[in-house]
């Protein structure tokens, strides 16, 4: 094979011109015996021919030739392709007319040729000028692996011009040796080259050479590759244990309790079976002590005990045994596997941090309004959820009108901040401001105002969700390797978070809004005295949290759906970020929103089949953290927090 | 001397830096009137949530009767079970209930959920009620809402509701705040009273109030006694004169 | 001292003869009596309304009596819904299961009957075998004490948490809160052993009177429903009423200041935390046997704090209030969204009550807190002192 590839490279190169000038007929013409009646040692100067002459068409002919629709015409010798009895020009691909199977000799090359003219395909697609054909041909290498593509593969790297391509066939090719190589050693080679690789198609290679069939026997076979024995009731059930015993006619199949009794169903004779009365039979015990009877008979196949089954697994050594039979390449696959899998571990961690991350960013997004209002004002907003709906479909409402994502998006932040902040300041003015000093009656009048914007919201928009679409350059995701990636809209997010983080902590220690803020939550009596209206305070301060959450909520439609229920799915978790990280403390808000969001990934990373537990085991667990830290992790200390 | 009730002893807490009780010492013997007066700041309050369980002390010890129990590891309510009544600055009396009512509460009884669910009305009960009430010149008052009462009728509620706990020693947080020259009158006479079977601390701002009680003093100061004796002795006292002066002068 | 009890609260005779007024009468108009002018649907709705007024009542206890806003007590409703609705799905998938393995040739053994209810039950969340938490199923007087024994224990547990490291306000309902979305996020998980999202249901047939039509069942329940109603009004009255009341309504109105008397306030909070979850767990127990279904969604937190509207509406700190509000709210709801209200035509718009109703409640539930903090209950106060 290589021999007559060298042979091809070097026609290739002494004989420029004139190949070039070839037609396909002629060429084929020149060897028509061995077109008409191809061998597996013949075939090989046909093929040096065609590769060399570097025509168009001797692909599409090739492929023919394989799938045997290469005719030769008696009258004239001429070569055409003949498919669904009609018959083409091999030049032109043009329709001739009729196929007449009398005047017709059909070329029908065997296994072997076939295989030979397959892998001269593969070397023609890997060498085609047209890159995207050269992709296609390693894509396809790459989606069915197989060894007879190992040779044309490494034919072509050489010459292949394009780097990344260049490095995806190398790679593909370290791939190819590691299965398929010719020695042991140049195997074991190839896998050493791959351990550095993460990607999840250098993982399934490394799987399949370490791919095992189970088996049993009465005692270990010496031949085998052995991967690992089995302990019935430990590694593998003691039914399923027995079930491969029964499988290789090792031991009898065990009789099932309803087989059981259908047997004693059908043997039933004058109300009796097996020496018992029917009625008897309602436990265990007299079922088996009439089948006994029966068995002892012959008119059924004997019991097989409980300690039937447990001498016979006992017995019997269950064990796994590796498909490949050389014990250094499953040895060198195992440790290149392990070393991988150390390092995809890794990864992954750092992909559940990032992703933590941004649910943190979430939460944070979605509670620091609500820090702010529960901090400074002691209230407690119900309504904070749905001013999160009203911000996301505020957005929705924008992008009706304004069509281009990016601008609808710059213009809906804003406006959903003036939207909620204008919903907050009404709510404080008709609501709230009568509610001062009675904690609880805010939280169900805040409640009430929920239940009512949030049928509000199903009666104007609907009970379906409402797409809020990110501009384009938001879509995809920022890819470390094949573990680690984040979507941008999720680090847009982030970084979200981290400009309010700084906008708030500004707001509060360096502008004059924030000092009074201060003083009126640390003692409003004596703000007052210093000329500070509390009444403006709360408005803002209840204007400015409920702003936020309109923001949040445009941030939180951009990844999750719009619909009226949105607020409520956040309101819980917004409350426990808060409690959590201590009241009225932007950096307890961020710990808080830090704890949930991680351990909310941590828990689902433990049991990733069940969101649902995971969102139930966090809230335990925030109750039982209240019990160590009633007032949070950032707890403001001294008297003020005593009272 | 008297046997020594309460002995508080190298007591020190801090907040947020700020050193509110600094190494306090101080005893109260078993039947005694005893006032404790201070500038703003002093750790009067402090001194009171400390002995009550509300607030925990960095260091120090705490020391309470006969059998030398530490009150730091009890709960308020033990606290008070121990026998410690504490009247706070403000009146705090159960505004929507009746005088009655209030008493009843605070009258010395088994104070399990259980006790109190199955409580019946007894005459002994009835009694005791009506001598507190009689003390505290609230007997024609009983069936009144306390929130109706005057404030200086509330103040006396509370010391009432303090004396039908029965306690042993009494804490009493500025009793004269708001009330006339003639209620005044009559709360020192009921905390003089009092004093004659338990220890009875009050904390006061009104020198002219302290005097009438007669009784000996302490000075508190930035957290630590500064001074001790009769009042004529304490107000002689140059490191006092200096605190009150300086501040006022300051 | 009963007698005292009763003289002191005229209210309770005045309740307990209303409520006998109107068990009767609707007795008298069922369909079981043959006059039909109550349509039994009708009978079932009345008498589950009377179980939440029971709930109603606890709430108000804990909260109106005790100033703990609880947002969980919907939760041991629901708990008490269930306890009772594995029994009644346990007996009446038995007696069918029983009934088709009898055709068989042999008897069953005890591990058949118990496979083929399992599969009955489970098999519509892919399982077959019976959860621990079934182990008492089969026996009914075992599982009417898990309706007092789980709920109570929960809310002990809970309670004692909560209140030992003296979370108070807000942040308790919130708590509460939480307590009750983990409990319902939990129970709608396929493996919790109460068929997650399906929940338990036929809990309106009763095993062993298959042949009582339900125009009866509705009415015996009406007047169990009726029963607890009046012996829980009682129960709760006696112990506001006296010595109790009075500790109970000083923590509500200054907790610190009830410590200071001596008494451990995290014992009493305890202790009508957990009575009002067992009274809420068995007004929920008679509740589902007359709705015929329960899943999940019923435990979410919004429900309970639709108990709390119901309360606040009906006036707190009254027991009557409660019952008034729970049982004026919920038909009034029930009748909105039921499209038994005539929708209102402003010429541009017309107004469907079953798509506002909600904003309705939601608004004047506002308007109740600001203007009216005494609820309905309020206004008798009017009607009793004016004269």
């Amino acid at each position: 094979m290589i021999r007559l590839l060298f042979l091809a490279a070097a026609l290739c190169l002494t004989l420029p011109g004139p190949s070039h000038a070839q037609s396909l007929q002629n060429l084929l013409q020149t060897h028509a015996d061995e077109v008409l009646k191809p061998g597996r040692r013949s075939v090989g100067v046909v093929l040096d021919d065609l590769v060399s002459s570097g025509l168009p068409q001797a692909v599409p002919f090739l492929e023919a030739w394989r799938d045997r629709e290469i005719v030769q015409r008696d009258a004239d010798g001429r070569f055409f392709r003949s498919a669904d009895d009609t018959l083409f020009d091999l030049e032109t691909g043009e329709v001739l007319g009729p196929a007449e199977s009398d005047a017709l000799t059909q070329s029908r090359p065997n296994g072997g040729v076939r295989r030979a003219i397959g892998d001269a395909l593969v070397q023609f697609q890997l060498s085609d000028p047209d890159i995207t054909k050269r992709r296609a041909a390693v894509d396809a290498i790459a989606r069915s692996m197989d060894a007879s593509q190992l040779t044309p593969l490494r034919m072509s790297i050489e010459a292949e011009p394009d780097t990344a391509l260049k490095a995806t066939k190398t790679r593909l090719a370290g791939m190819l040796a590691a299965r398929f190589g010719k020695t042991p050693e140049a195997r074991i080679d190839a896998i050493g080259g791959l351990a550095g690789d993460l990607s999840v198609d250098v993982r399934a290679v490394l799987n399949t050479i370490l791919a095992t069939t189970g088996d049993v026997a009465e005692t270990l076979p010496d031949d085998v590759n052995l991967a690992r024995l089995l302990q019935p009731g430990i590694d593998l059930t003691e039914a399923e244990a027995y079930r491969q015993l029964v499988a290789n006619d090792l031991a009898p199949p065990p009789i099932p309790a309803h087989a059981i009794r259908a047997a004693l169903s059908s043997n039933i004779v004058d109300g009796f079976v097996g020496g018992l009365a029917v009625h008897t039979l309602d436990t265990d015990e007299n079922r088996m002590t009439a089948y006994r009877a029966l068995a002892q008979a012959g008119e059924v196949p004997p019991l097989v005990t409980a300690q039937d089954q447990a001498a016979a697994l006992a017995s019997h050594v269950f064990y796994q045994a590796y498909d490949e039979p050389d014990i250094r390449i499953t040895d060198a696959a195992r440790a290149a596997l392990d070393a991988i899998e150390t390092r995809v571990a890794f990864s992954q961690a750092a992909d559940l941090a990032l992703d933590a991350l941004s649910l943190a960013s979430i939460y944070f997004l979605a509670a620091i309004g609500l820090a702010i209002t529960f901090g400074v004002m002691g209230v407690i907003n119900m309504a904070h959820g749905e001013f999160i709906m009203m911000g996301a479909y505020t957005g929705f409402v924008v992008q009706l009108f304004v069509p281009d994502y990016t601008l609808s998006i710059l213009i809906a932040l804003p406006l959903a901040f003036a939207v909620t902040f204008g919903a907050g300041v009404a709510m404080e003015r008709l609501v709230i401001r009568h509610l001062y000093h009675r904690p609880l009656e805010t939280l169900l009048a805040t409640f009430g105002l929920s239940i009512a914007l949030q049928q509000l919201a199903k009666n104007i928009f609907g009970t379906q969700a409402r797409p809020l679409t990110s501009p384009g350059w938001l879509d995809g995701a920022l890819v470390f390797n094949d573990v680690i990636a984040i979507s941008y809209i999720r680090i847009a997010i982030f970084v979200l978070a981290l400009i309010f983080l700084g906008v708030i902590l500004y707001v509060l220690k360096r502008t004059r809004l924030g000092l009074e803020v201060r003083a009126v939550t640390q003692n409003p009596g004596m703000a007052a005295s210093m000329g500070i209206n509390p009444d403006r305070i709360n408005m803002l301060t209840f204007g400015l949290g409920s702003g936020i959450a309109g923001i949040a909520g445009v941030a939180i439609g951009l990844y999750a759906k719009v619909t009226s229920e949105m607020g409520a799915d956040y309101i819980v978790q917004s409350f426990m970020t808060v409690v959590v990280g201590g009241v009225g403390n932007v950096w307890g808000t961020l710990a808080g929103a830090s704890l949930i969001g991680f351990l909310q990934k941590g828990i689902e990373w433990l049991n990733p089949s069940n969101t649902l537990a995971a969102q139930t085991y966090m809230i335990l667990f925030i109750i039982l953290f209240i019990q160590f830290r009633p007032k949070g992790i950032v707890a403001l200390k001294g008297r003020a927090a005593a009272d | 001397m008297m046997n020594t009730l309460l002995e508080v002893s190298g007591v020190s807490v801090t907040f947020d830096g700020f050193r509110a009780i600094n190494n306090l010492s101080i005893q109260f013997a078993e039947a005694e009137l005893r006032a404790i007066i201070g500038p703003n700041g002093a750790g009067k309050t402090t001194f009171m949530d400390i002995v009550t369980g509300k607030t925990k002390p960095d260091e120090g010890r705490v020391i309470w009767g006969e059998r030398n129990i530490s009150l730091l590891g009890l709960s308020e309510s033990d606290i008070a079970i121990q026998g410690i009544g504490r009247k706070f600055q403000k009146p705090t009396v159960f505004e929507a209930q009746t005088v009655r009512q209030n008493l009843a509460m605070a009258l010395k009884n088994p104070r399990s959920p259980f006790a109190v669910l199955m409580h019946k009305r007894t005459q002994a009960n009835a009694a005791r009620i009506d001598a507190i009430a009689e003390q505290i010149g609230l007997l024609d008052s009983l069936t009144r809402i306390a929130g109706e009462l005057s404030h200086g009728q509330k103040q006396w509620l509370e010391i009432g509701m303090l004396l039908a706990q029965e306690p042993r020693l009494l804490l009493i947080d500025e009793p004269a705040a708001g009330m006339t020259a003639e209620e005044r009158e009559k709360t020192t006479d009921i905390l003089r009273e009092a004093a004659r079977t338990r220890a009875v601390v009050v904390v006061e701002h009104d020198m002219e109030f302290v005097r009438r009680l007669g009784c000996k003093v302490t000075v508190l100061h930035e957290g630590a006694v500064l001074a001790e004796g009769s009042l004529d002795s304490v107000t002689a006292n140059q490191k006092v004169i200096d605190v009150y002066l300086g501040r006022e002068h300051a | 001292m009963r007698h005292s009890f009763i003289a002191q609260n005229p209210s309770v005779l005045w309740f307990l003869l209303a409520l006998s007024l109107f068990t009767l009468g609707v007795t008298v108009l069922s369909e079981a009596a043959g006059v039909a002018v109550i349509s039994t649907s009708f009978v079932k709705t009345l008498g589950k309304t009377l179980c939440l007024c029971l709930i109603a009542v606890a709430m108000d206890v804990v909260w109106g009596y005790c100033g703990i806003l609880s947002l969980g007590h919907f939760a041991f409703f629901g708990l008490g819904g269930y306890a009772i609705g594995m029994w009644l799905m346990y007996a009446r998938t038995e007696a069918i299961v029983l009934d088709a393995l009898a055709q068989q040739p042999l008897p069953p053994t005890p591990q058949e009957v118990s496979d083929a209810i399992g599969n009955q039950i489970f098999g519509v969340v892919g399982s077959s075998e019976f959860p621990w938490i079934w182990a008492f199923a089969d026996t009914l007087y075992l599982q009417l004490l898990m309706i007092v024994v789980i709920p109570g224990l929960l809310a002990l547990v809970f309670g004692w948490l909560a209140f030992r490291s003296r979370v108070t306000g807000v942040y308790l309902s919130i708590l509460t809160q939480a307590m009750t979305l983990a409990l319902s996020l939990y129970l709608f998980q396929n493996d919790s052993g109460l068929r997650g999202n399906n929940g338990l249901s036929g809990l309106q047939n009763i095993p062993g009177y298959e042949d009582t039509s339900q125009a009866v069942i509705s009415i015996v329940f009406l007047w169990a429903s009726a029963l607890a109603l009046g012996a829980g009004y009682v129960f709760f009255a006696w112990v506001v009423s006296g010595k109790m009341g009075s500790v109970i309504k000083g923590i509500r109105d200054n907790e610190a200041r009830v410590r200071f008397l001596g008494y451990r306030v995290e014992s009493y909070k305890l202790f009508i935390f957990t009575i009002t979850a067992i009274v809420s767990a068995i007004a929920g127990a008679l509740y589902y046997p007359q709705a015929g279904i329960i899943n999940p969604g019923e435990i979410a937190p919004i429900a309970s704090i639709y108990l709390a509207v119901w309360v606040a509406i009906g006036g707190r700190g009254r027991l009557y209030g409660a019952v008034i509000g729970a049982a004026f709210v919920s038909l009034l709801s029930s009748w909105f969204t039921g499209g038994g209200a005539p929708a209102v035509p402003l010429g541009f718009y017309t107004i469907q009550w079953t798509d506002w109703w909600l904003v309705l409640l939601g608004l004047s539930f506002v308007a109740v807190t600001l203007f009216f903090p005494k609820g309905i209950g309020g206004l008798f106060d009017y009607l009793v002192r004016k004269p």
